[in-house]
């Protein structure tokens, strides 16, 4: 079986973001396998491990976002392929179309992604490479069993919980629950940090720069204006309470 | 300039969505003048729309095609992508639901178009619509532009005013060409509880580690009952297996804006302030005095969530049940 995952390099979730000139700053900023790509790696990994075949991480980032193709080799991924962005500014629909590009010459039975990143927050790019290859799609599952050909899926929709039968190939997205991700061990690093990685420039894929320009772009970014401190309620309990409630329902109008 | 809008309107619980409703008040804002259709797939029901009429739907799309019933990609990709094209629509807007998650993205990649999710705001500038929406869960933001293409977008629930203008809607009966489906919905498992979603709530009791364990949590849900809110969680809760990952609300997890946000036994770890930082409103009760929630709090007690909280929820029904009887 050949497994593909496609991972993201994010923000540690624990960082402060701070903007210069406009742009949000790296400076000092620890990175890692964005947190829903990690279900999608550990739940590749099982199904190898179960049905045997390959995992290839695939990932659109920066040369520090070879650190994630590491770690995930190190949790027992086989290969790993970066593609190098450039400098121009690109979207969901551009990297979407990369992907694609790179994976349209690979066999592939299962893709698997991440729901969202944690940065971004957007949740595209994964749905948009499986209309790009043509394949069905399910997103946002906790569960996975692959039977023959075909995948019984239960996805969370708002909490609600969806059971899905569809046939390979097909593109997955991870959402928590769906399985524990395993720390990479000491031997898997070590080994991961001498295997090699596949890198591909955008001229690589063989589109044109139409095909893959970006629809959208970010005209600003800021942070948001910082909470004035409130106000801690005093004395007597019930009477702090009473207040509470008053004040929600008087001053903050919200009860 | 305006634009043609076309609005994807969904029904949960035999309901029209709040966020919906959101949504023609953003294409009234969008459209400037120009025609705002809905549509409305698997659900024809009269009073639903007689309701959407209210909100300034010019023409209403309803279709109650087999396979339109219950949500698939596909047939609601295919059936989508035909009504874009058939009306000619510039702009399409949905809800950042389970459906227009799902959706938005693979019909607008099949159309080769762009998409922002999870939009917060909108403003038009010099002809151009730009859409502000939060990243890192908020710690940030960024107000995005189209290059070319549909305009595609899906709206966080609970961000946008709903403006009632009445106009005369008419009702066309669509009829998409559906077919192979490659998924099947082979169950569906409501877990939901309390029946308010947590994503559309405007009142949310959240509990962290301070809850304890599962039980905890039903003083949080008696509380939510009382203010017709839902109960979320930070991780710290759901690592603990008190409760169920749906509920999580953080970095990982869902990002909310309620009007009110309250936070019980919870320290306010910076992944799980990403998530909840833009409510409106928010109330911090925490035993621990230095916890950082309160820096964030409007309104704090400092005590033990197991006193404060079902008395704050009997101050609450008074309080409620006064403001029936004084209105």
């Amino acid at each position: 079986m050949n497994i593909l995952v496609l991972t993201k390099q994010t923000f540690d979730t624990e960082e402060k973001v701070s903007i210069q000139n406009g742009r949000i700053s790296e400076e000092g900023v620890e990175f890692v396998i964005n947190p829903y790509d990690e279900y999608a790696i550990e739940e590749a990994v099982r199904v190898k491990e179960k049905n045997g075949g390959e995992v290839t991480v695939l990932t659109v980032g920066p040369s520090r976002s070879e650190n994630a193709l590491r770690t995930a080799l190190a949790m027992g991924a086989d290969k790993a392929v970066r593609i190098e962005p450039g400098v121009g500014e690109y979207d969901e629909f551009s990297v979407a179309k990369w992907l694609a590009a790179a994976i349209r010459n690979r066999p592939f039975d299962l893709i698997l992604g991440g729901n969202m990143a944690v940065d971004s927050g957007s949740g595209q790019v994964a749905v948009r490479v499986a209309e790009e290859l043509d394949i069905a799609h399910v997103t946002s599952i906790t569960k996975l069993v692959l039977v023959d050909r075909k995948a019984a899926v239960e996805r969370d929709v708002e909490g609600d919980l969806e059971m899905i039968e569809v046939s390979l190939p097909v593109l997955v997205t991870a959402q928590q629950g769906l399985n524990e991700p395993r720390y990479p061990s000491l031997p898997g690093i070590m080994k991961a940090k001498k295997m090699p990685l596949e890198i591909i420039s955008i001229a690589d894929l063989g589109l044109s720069e139409e095909e893959s320009q970006s629809r959208t772009m970010v005209v600003d970014q800021y942070l948001p204006v910082k909470k004035q401190a409130g106000r801690i309620l005093q004395g007597d309990l019930n009477q702090q309470v009473y207040e509470l409630a008053q004040l929600l329902r008087t001053e903050a109008k919200v009860v | 300039m305006g634009r043609k809008v076309l609005i994807l309107t969904e029904v949960k619980d035999g309901k029209l969505r709040q966020v919906s409703l959101e949504a023609l008040s953003v294409a009234q804002q969008i459209a400037d003048g120009e025609e705002i259709i809905a549509a409305l797939f698997g659900d024809d029901s009269t009073e639903i729309l007689s309701e959407i009429s209210l909100y300034g739907a010019h023409k209403l799309y309803t279709s109650t095609e087999a396979s339109l019933s219950v949500y698939t990609t596909d047939a609601y990709t295919q059936a989508l992508v035909q009504l874009i094209q058939e009306v000619g629509a510039e702009v399409v807007l949905m809800g950042h639901t389970g459906v227009g998650k799902d959706l938005a993205p693979r019909a607008s990649a099949r159309l080769g178009a762009g998409l922002v999710t999870d939009c917060t705001g909108v403003e038009s500038v010099d002809g151009n619509v730009i859409f502000t929406r939060p990243i890192y869960a908020g710690k940030a933001f960024q107000k995005k532009s189209f290059k070319k293409g549909i305009l595609f977008a899906t709206l966080r629930a609970n961000n946008f005013a709903v403006k009632e203008s009445p106009v005369r809607t008419e009702i066309v009966s669509f009829q998409p060409t559906i077919k192979d489906l490659r998924t099947i919905v082979k169950e569906v498992v409501r877990k939901a509880v309390g029946g308010v979603d947590l994503s559309e709530a405007k009142v949310v009791v959240s509990g962290g580690r301070g809850v304890k364990g599962a039980e905890g949590f039903q003083t949080l849900q008696a509380l939510a009952d009382v203010l017709g809110g839902a109960v979320g969680a930070s991780r710290g809760a759901c690592d603990a297996e008190y409760c169920d990952y749906s509920m999580q609300i953080g970095q990982t997890g869902k990002v909310v804006t309620p009007d009110l946000y309250i936070a019980c036994g919870i320290s306010g770890a910076i992944q799980h302030v990403a998530g909840m930082s833009n409510s409106k409103v928010i109330v911090a009760i925490n035993k621990d005095p230095e916890a950082p929630i309160f820096q964030l709090a409007d309104y704090g007690i400092v005590g033990d969530l197991f006193e404060v909280v079902p008395l704050l929820t009997e101050e609450c029904k008074k309080v409620l049940s006064e403001a029936a009887v004084s209105s």
